[in-house]
């Protein structure tokens, strides 16, 4: 068997960074509820479960630091310490030296952060309380007891065993023990002590009256031996002395005899002189590859910690497809043409099964997008002290899903994008009053599904971007001239993703070095999507980051239009209507609109776009599919709705191309393929509408 | 027959650990992530009976202490041999360990070797 | 089907190796091979789905186990004219540069063994059928077979003309 605790590695530090992220949060509301006990144990645990890891796997850097850090909370959660500003503060500067030092184990950084300083000041706090920093020292790394390999020469031992009366209740078999004595060695004698056995009327069957005097002879030194006993050493009476070598034992019988009462009083299973004594053999020292590895590095093999609830429907369904499968060996084990309907029967139900697997295998990979806010508090928390404003920090849609790559990636874009707001956008508290706004500022993030794509909003209340500035700017960089009409705010605002573009007077220290939103905007094209922006002045500005779900599963209506079946996503349909006669005008070289309390929407027909043919063309007949996207409304003139179901989104563009119109395919559950409806696509094609640039303001 | 254990732990790379490590030895490994998680799973096994407890101290919900008295209180565990999984070796814990009804213990961090050596030395073979 | 799959799989094992393996298949009154080692699987034909404003020869997308699938009507593709779709008509799934699509044919054949001596240089056809689209033309026993270089075939020769966009 290979001992390598290397291969857990991966695991420890998937569990660890996942702690290192609980106990941000939680040590943020430990700063709100400083009085909560049970807040308290989960932090302690936190940094315990850590700490006993790390020093596991042999990490022993994290070890030792955590290890003060647990000292100190244990502290605290005793009630010997109380928390105070200057504690929170060490609390969360300790949660990342240990994200940095687990960082470093993970091979992901060469170098962290000296721990002495952190450590230091975690001392500090502990003297004040203790008089002493003595933290007891906790072992580095697990000890390998070395089996010496040498023969040592053998020693003739007297040991007196009398096991404390209450070891049978803790599970304890002094059986057991005796029988590893022998397996030592050679057994000389043994005699068992009854004197100690109450009356019969007395005799409690779960507790232990016998003792022994055991003569072996062993090769084992007497620490080793006496390690059999350490559980019990305590309340038991245990007495190895050393006999001289050439000790004969006298009473032969008596050993015999002894032996017989101890059958006779385990009366099962122990084989005491069953097998010659020489027969036992030391367990063989572990080769040099047990050794752990310490700080090795990370293994590729990446991850994916998913919820149970989604592991169970997997389970059942495998559970399912089992059945199925009997059921079909059933039918065609004995086949004739009158068990065909069964067959047909029980081969749908295994492709329904099936499929389903397929999808929910599929939706594994799918994430909340609460992974990638959670870094959001504390980032907000520790940047709104830095630069004095007041801030919190608002999310939404926390449990929206999409896919785990995309939110590892989208992460860096959000980060940029709050930072940003919290060093630009929001003002001082007495900017704030002195502008009649509450003196606390809000960030929001909103994460939703719209349409085939996720959206993630980060929006402020602050000021606003300042529109003379970007011109003079957009100005001096000769992005417009001087002289041509000043361009609509949505152009000229959305400058600020050009490269190079910023407009912060002075370069802080947390923004506006230059590199701003250009790379946002280049990291988020990257995952295929786009960013917008709105922003009313000294109101705020909402930033929009609109990402395609390429895995992700979406919540679609399936419609018909004339042979072929389109899904379109729930979350960008407002309403259908069968429009009356006069509600359907034409306008003169611009097409169709439908009249819709006091709206107007430019109607597309579906068959027109996709080229295809209708079971409707006459409006009053057919159904108009109102959809949404970026508050621009269009009619889509479909013939029927189908129904509502889940769908897990395909590319096209794996093995085909990108089709306009179209977001991806998915399959339905009859096998075929449907392709989903790009509705944002689509109204950009609506030709009424112009230029598609105006939606961003 | 091979024999059961059950692990108790509310850390996953602990129970992944420990758990390889008895498996390789042969064990059927049945896992609990907190005490009582692990007396729900006791008491879905056949007979209520596993061949050996191993579980950690500090965990949410019920922790370990906890466990080891409810567990010895049930009549088919009244023998079985329960270790604990310790990071501090004071004489505290194993006292408190000893009078909840631990049969011994295993202080962390260890070496799966040596967690094995500790348990030929409780389970009757 | 001239050929089921698993017999093919079974000549597919023993001979992966060797790259002078073709799959043949006719459309019209011609018989057409295909590197072996290109092909994934043959089915026989089924309904897809359209793709809205494709290609004339883009039949449209078919679920091949979960993953989609453009298939392609090789005589559409080759100009050869349309004909109803039986229970010959078969899709040739293969794999060119990591893209898995499929081929209507009218039949398979069979699997045979070309060695590239037995290839000649494709004649100039002028007309439809663009002659990169060809490796050759090889003479077994009394047919010739139309060698397709099939990457071309799907592809075309211009990554940015033709199907992958």
């Amino acid at each position: 068997m290979n001992f390598d605790t290397a291969m857990f590695h991966s695991a420890f530090f998937e569990e660890a960074a996942d702690l290192l992220e609980d106990l941000e949060g939680l040590l943020l509301r430990l700063e709100k509820s400083p009085d909560d006990l049970e807040l308290l144990n989960t932090i302690f645990r936190c940094a315990h479960s850590i700490k006993g890891g790390s020093a596991t796997f042999g990490f022993a850097d994290l070890a030792q630091f955590t290890h003060g850090l647990e000292t100190l909370l244990d502290l605290m959660r005793n009630g010997q310490l109380k928390i105070s500003k200057t504690i929170s503060q060490l609390l969360l500067e300790s949660r990342d030296q240990m994200r940095a030092l687990l960082a470093v184990a993970r091979g992901e950084e060469s170098t962290a952060p000296d721990s002495a300083p952190l450590t230091a000041r975690i001392h500090e706090q502990i003297e004040s309380v203790n008089g002493t920093s003595d933290i007891s020292a906790i072992t580095e790394e697990p000890v390998i007891i070395e089996e010496t390999a040498i023969t040592a020469a053998t020693k003739v031992y007297r040991l007196k065993f009398v096991p404390g009366p209450d070891i049978l209740r803790r599970g304890i078999d002094p059986r057991q023990m005796i029988n590893q004595i022998r397996e030592s060695g050679e057994l000389i004698s043994i005699i068992c002590d009854t004197s100690r056995l109450p009356s019969i009327e007395e005799i409690d069957p779960e507790s232990s009256y016998l003792g022994w005097e055991i003569i072996f002879r062993t090769e084992w030194e007497e620490a080793q031996i006496l390690d059999i006993f350490e559980f019990i050493e305590d309340e038991s009476e245990i007495v190895l002395t050393i006999e001289p070598a050439d000790f004969i034992p006298v009473i032969i019988q008596e050993v015999s005899a002894a032996a017989e009462t101890i059958r006779a009083e385990t009366s099962n299973s122990l084989n005491l002189d069953s097998a010659p004594l020489s027969a036992a053999k030391p367990t063989p020292p572990q080769p040099a590859a047990a050794t752990p590895t310490s700080g090795g590095k990370n293994s590729d093999t990446q991850t994916l910690r998913v919820a149970t609830d989604k592991v169970d429907k997997l389970i059942n369904l495998v559970g399912e497809l089992i059945i199925n499968q009997s059921m079909l060996n059933e039918v065609i084990s004995d086949f004739s043409m009158a068990k065909l309907p069964r067959l047909i029967e029980a081969v749908a139900e295994m492709e329904r099964a099936s499929r389903d697997l397929q999808e929910r295998v599929m939706a594994v990979r799918m994430l909340p997008i609460k992974y990638a806010f959670g870094r959001f508090p504390r980032l907000v928390h520790d940047l709104s002290v830095a630069c004095g404003k007041k801030i919190e920090l608002k999310t939404v849609g926390e449990d929206t899903e999409l896919d785990k790559t995309v939110i590892e990636v989208v992460t860096d874009p959000l980060t940029h994008l709050v930072r940003n707001s919290i060093d630009h956008a929001l003002e001082t508290p007495e900017e704030r009053r002195a502008a009649g706004k509450p003196e606390m500022g809000t960030i929001t993030l909103n994460a939703f599904h719209e349409g085939g794509n996720i959206v993630i909003e980060v929006s402020d209340d602050g000021r606003g971007l300042n529109r003379e500035r970007i011109l003079q700017k957009a100005i001096d960089r000769g992005l417009i001239s001087e002289n041509d009409a000043p361009p609509a705010d949505d152009i000229l605002y959305n400058y600020i993703f050009h490269p190079g573009f910023s407009t912060a007077k002075e370069v802080t220290d947390l923004s506006g070095r230059g590199v701003g939103m250009d790379i946002v905007k280049r990291a988020v094209q990257a995952l295929g999507g786009s960013i917008s922006l709105n922003t009313v002045p000294g109101k705020g500005t909402r930033f929009r980051i609109k990402l395609p779900l390429t895995m992700a599963i979406l919540e679609g209506l399936s419609l018909s239009v004339g042979e072929e079946v389109y899904i379109l996503p729930l979350t960008s349909i407002v309403e259908s209507i069968r429009p009356k006669l006069g509600d359907v005008r034409l306008v003169a070289g611009q097409g169709e609109i439908v009249l819709m309390r006091g709206e107007v929407l430019p109607i597309l027909r579906l068959y027109q776009v996709f080229g295809s043919t209708a079971q409707f063309t006459d409006p009053t007949k057919a159904l108009l599919v109102i959809v949404e996207n970026d508050g621009r409304k269009v009619a889509l003139l479909v013939d029927e709705l189908i129904g509502q179901s889940q769908v897990v989104i395909k590319s096209l563009e794996t093995n085909y191309r990108k089709v306009n119109g179209i977001a991806g395919a998915t399959i339905l559950g009859d096998g075929r393929v449907a392709l989903i409806l790009d509705v944002p696509g689509l109204i950009h094609t609506d030709r009424l509408g112009g230029a598609s640039f105006a939606e961003a303001a | 027959m091979s024999k059961t254990a059950l692990i108790v732990d509310d850390s996953s790379s602990m129970r992944q650990m420990v758990g390889f490590t008895l498996k390789g030895a042969g064990f059927q490994v049945i896992e609990g992530v907190d005490g009582q998680d692990a007396l729900t799973k006791l008491k879905e096994v056949p007979g209520g009976k596993v061949d050996i407890i191993i579980t950690d101290l500090n965990m949410p919900i019920m922790d370990g202490l906890t466990f080891i008295k409810q567990a010895r209180s049930l009549p088919a565990c009244k023998f079985t041999p329960i270790l604990m999984l310790t990071t501090e070796s004071g004489d505290n814990r194993k006292a408190e360990g000893k009078a909840a009804g631990a049969t011994g213990w295993i202080v962390k961090p260890f070496h799966p070797e040596q967690m094995l050596k500790v348990i030929e030395k409780v389970l009757p073979s | 089907m001239a050929i089921d799959q698993t017999d093919l799989m079974n000549q597919d094992n023993l001979l992966s190796a060797d790259s002078n393996q073709f799959l043949t298949f006719t459309l019209g009154d011609e018989e057409y091979g295909v590197d072996i080692l290109k092909v994934q699987e043959i089915k026989g034909y089924v309904p897809n789905t359209r793709i809205p404003n494709a290609p004339s020869d883009v039949r449209g997308v078919l679920n091949l186990r979960g993953t989609i699938v453009p298939i392609v009507d090789l005589r559409s593709k080759f100009n050869l004219g349309t004909i109803e779709y039986d229970q010959f008509t078969a899709i040739v799934v293969v794999v060119v540069q990591n893209r898995v699509m499929g081929m209507i044919v009218d039949s398979v054949s069979e699997v045979i063994n070309i060695p590239p001596s037995d290839i000649q240089p494709p004649p100039d056809f002028g007309g439809n059928m663009n002659s990169s689209m060809l490796r050759g033309i090889a003479k077994v026993g009394d047919k010739l077979i139309i060698v397709l270089d099939i990457d071309t075939v799907l592809l075309g020769d211009n990554v940015g003309m033709s199907f992958a966009a």
